[in-house]
């Protein structure tokens, strides 16, 4: 969809990823051994023929700077639209402690510039494979001022999310904060859809009502005045902001139609690319039921994990239903049960780890395990 | 364009007819290796690992796959402003065109494309040859030797010189002898296929045997020779480490399986020289509860619930259940179905193996199977 532009709205996401997102945002959270979370929703962008996205950071956005480079691998280094990375565009301190809202207002400029008319505002922490062209059609076919993407799940609990409920007609008629009681399985995918003369008003009214919190204020506060309209996706949906809902979703991937789903059904999913040669597994290695990325050397036992890439399983070492970020090492004699271990990490010899599926284990990135 | 020190001509053409089935679509420089490269991809590599960045690729036989491969040159970092890599066919000029007829007439027919760079030195490899290696060591050398050619030489057990371009050479390393293919060699040290010229020489050179009709525009036979007829410094340059030619079935077979010895001689882990290439985008690879793993190399993109012993699986695999693949290549998505037995083959690109079935041997032959076969 060509007259639509994404904006992938990284302000106040809701967060607790824990030792996750300590030096990272939610968005380049990994996931999936080989993607950062960001990745889903931006892929979802491109393969639906956006061409223009602008990322709104806010704080702790060094590596996702990194990941995303020029957006190349989105092909999105683009001469004229593509990727545009927008962190606060503010003087004064204080200023950036505002919502999105206002960083929305402070960036007018670029919403003016660019020749697309119909706005696609998300957040990076859906997981999901999603064709937006039938939302966005359905937007404009409708007369509502705003299409809300929601999903029929009744397995979210154990993310944050906001409940919607709607009337027969499909409009928006009660949404709850994310620790509302609101009881509905119909979730939020904070995707909003509307026109770009009608973003611009909103935030612009909205500010002069002295709000800036895109979704408390200029949606939920005006849902009676707004006619909010609502498109139901069918495909499989992780929303990924609690230590608990990242491994749940993590182990789901050890499912085949999931995968499908995920990684195949509307597009590939594109991430940074590592140059890692194909995984090695030598002799008196036993790997089952798990998800190996490039570069990965197993001479121990794995069962039901996720490896990113780079990972290294010494012969000796069992790890068992455990996600194991990019580059870690695991010497050997080390058991690892239930654990989520950042970037960089090493378990030295010997060492057990037992976490709890609902608890899982949790290292630091760079941490030395077992000194 | 901006002055470059050295620039790299990357012959490309090879038809590799002994690869049989795998070369009828595409130039040998693109077959698959390695479980997710193209031969290429290790030149390509090595010559932005030296530094290089400026590389003609001159391609003739099946240039289609090779060509949009290569594209713009990303995958290795040489989508430059100012040189980077450009693939060079044969082409038409007003006084009619020709194909390359040899290794030398390549280079002679872009004469136009290296003086370009105005380059002190120019750097000949081969796009079929598997190995790394830094040029830049090699120019230095070439430097202080002030040599006119440097041609790098690695030693190959004595038993196997008949199959190379021998060089023999005095105290100094320089080259005094050459021969092609000798029955009784008196020297065990091989041409790899990579030579450094200085250019003003080299340029002379092209252009006397351009003028030549009797000559086949060939390196090893007309160029090599006529250098070292003329007494020019001639150098050979040392290398040490993994190097191979895979011109046969069992020679890429075999070079496959050299990955995966327990401490393999051509380390593809090594973070200070990493071998790039095009990237499929393929999710994490998936290994079953049913999958039985040892001794190989997997891609993303798979999907294996077989057994795996001592293989090497390129991107898209699927492996169904009880199946066992042995001392095989699987190239990009091919299928095998539930219970197949593969041995010692090459499986190309595409190919479904129906349920059930048997391919190859314990032990003999290489057994190939071409790509895009539906084997029942």
């Amino acid at each position: 969809m060509k007259r639509a532009m994404g904006v992938i709205n990284l302000i106040n996401e809701i967060d607790f990823l824990e030792v996750l997102s300590r030096n990272r945002c939610v968005a380049a959270v990994p996931f999936g051994g080989r993607y950062r979370l960001i990745d889903f929703i931006l892929s979802g962008m491109v393969n639906s023929g956006m061409s223009k996205v602008a990322v709104f950071t806010h704080s702790k956005y060094r590596a996702l700077m990194d990941h995303l480079g020029s957006g190349k691998e989105w092909d999105l280094d683009r001469k004229r639209g593509g990727l545009f990375v927008l962190p606060p565009n503010t003087e004064e301190h204080d200023e950036k402690a505002k919502g999105d809202l206002y960083q929305f207002y402070c960036q007018r400029d670029y919403f003016h510039r660019s020749k697309q008319d119909v706005v696609v505002i998300t957040r990076s922490h859906m997981v999901c494979n999603i064709d937006l062209e039938p939302a966005i059609q359905a937007h404009l076919d409708g007369d509502s001022d705003i299409t809300m993407v929601y999903k029929h799940t009744a397995d979210e609990t154990l993310s944050r999310n906001r409940r919607i409920r709607m009337d027969e007609t499909g409009r928006v008629v009660e949404m709850q904060d994310h620790n509302g009681r609101l009881v509905s399985d119909h979730v939020s995918m904070e995707i909003f859809i509307m026109t770009k003369a009608f973003l611009l008003d909103l935030v612009e009214t909205s500010l002069a009502q002295g709000y800036d919190h895109f979704f408390r204020d200029a949606i939920m506060k005006n849902m009676q005045q707004l006619k909010i309209g609502s498109y139901e996706y069918t495909g499989y949906l992780g929303i990924i902001n609690t230590v608990q809902s990242y491994y749940h979703h993590s182990m789901n991937l050890l499912i085949p139609e999931v995968r499908r789903e995920l990684f195949y059904k509307n597009g590939l999913i594109y991430t940074k690319i590592k140059d890692e040669p194909p995984a090695r597994y030598l002799q008196g290695s036993s790997i089952q039921n798990s998800l190996v990325a490039n570069g990965c050397i197993v001479e121990g036992t794995v069962e039901n994990c996720i490896l990113f890439r780079g990972v290294k399983i010494k012969a000796g070492s069992a790890v068992r239903n455990s996600i194991i970020l990019q580059n870690n090492e695991i010497y050997s004699g080390a058991s690892i049960t239930n654990a989520i271990l950042d970037k960089d990490v090493k378990v030295l010899e010997g060492k057990v780890l037992q976490g709890d599926p609902t608890a899982p284990f949790l290292a630091v990135k760079r941490s030395i395990i077992g000194q | 364009m901006q002055k470059k020190e050295c620039v790299a001509m990357l012959l490309a053409g090879g038809e590799g007819r002994r690869l049989g089935a795998l070369t009828e679509q595409i130039a040998k420089p693109a077959v698959h290796f390695g479980g997710k490269y193209r031969i290429i991809d290790f030149t390509l590599s090595n010559c932005t690992n030296s530094g290089i960045d400026a590389v003609g690729v001159l391609t003739q036989y099946q240039p289609l796959v090779l060509n949009s491969y290569i594209g713009i040159g990303s995958p290795w970092d040489l989508d430059r402003k100012e040189g980077g890599v450009s693939v060079l066919p044969p082409y038409m000029k007003s006084a009619g065109g020709d194909w390359y007829t040899g290794t030398a007439n390549a280079i002679y027919q872009n004469i136009g494309f290296v003086e370009q760079f105005d380059p002190d030195y120019l750097l000949v490899i081969s796009g079929d040859h598997i190995y790394k290696m830094d040029y830049d060591w090699m120019l230095q050398a070439h430097k202080e030797n002030n040599a006119d050619a440097s041609i790098a030489v690695v030693e190959v057990p004595w038993e196997e010189t008949s199959r190379f371009g021998i060089m023999r050479t005095d105290e100094d390393g320089r080259i005094i002898e050459f021969a092609e293919k000798p029955k009784n060699a008196t020297s065990n040290l091989a041409s790899m296929g990579v030579y450094m010229f200085t250019w003003s020489v080299l340029k002379e050179y092209l252009m006397n045997d351009a003028a030549d009709p009797k000559s086949s525009n060939d390196f090893g036979k007309d160029i090599i020779p006529k250098l070292l007829s003329d007494n020019a410094n001639l150098m050979a340059y040392r290398y040490e480490g993994y190097w191979k030619d895979v011109g046969t079935i069992h020679s890429l077979w075999e070079a496959n399986m050299d990955l995966l010895q327990e401490k393999p001689s051509l380390n593809l882990n090594d973070h200070g020289w990493r071998i790039y290439s095009q990237n499929p985008n393929q999710p994490p690879q998936y290994i079953a509860p049913t999958a039985e793993l040892s001794n190989s190399l997997v891609n993303e993109g798979c999907e294996v619930a077989g057994r795996v012993d001592h293989s090497v699986l390129f991107y898209g695999v699927q492996v169904a259940e009880e199946s066992h693949i042995v001392d095989s290549v699987i190239m990009p998505n091919v299928k095998i179905g539930r219970g197949a037995v593969i041995h010692r083959a090459i499986v190309g690109e595409g190919t479904v193996i129906g349920d059930g079935c048997h391919i190859g041997s314990v032990d003999g032959e290489i057994t190939l199977i071409p790509g895009g076969k539906t084997i029942s």
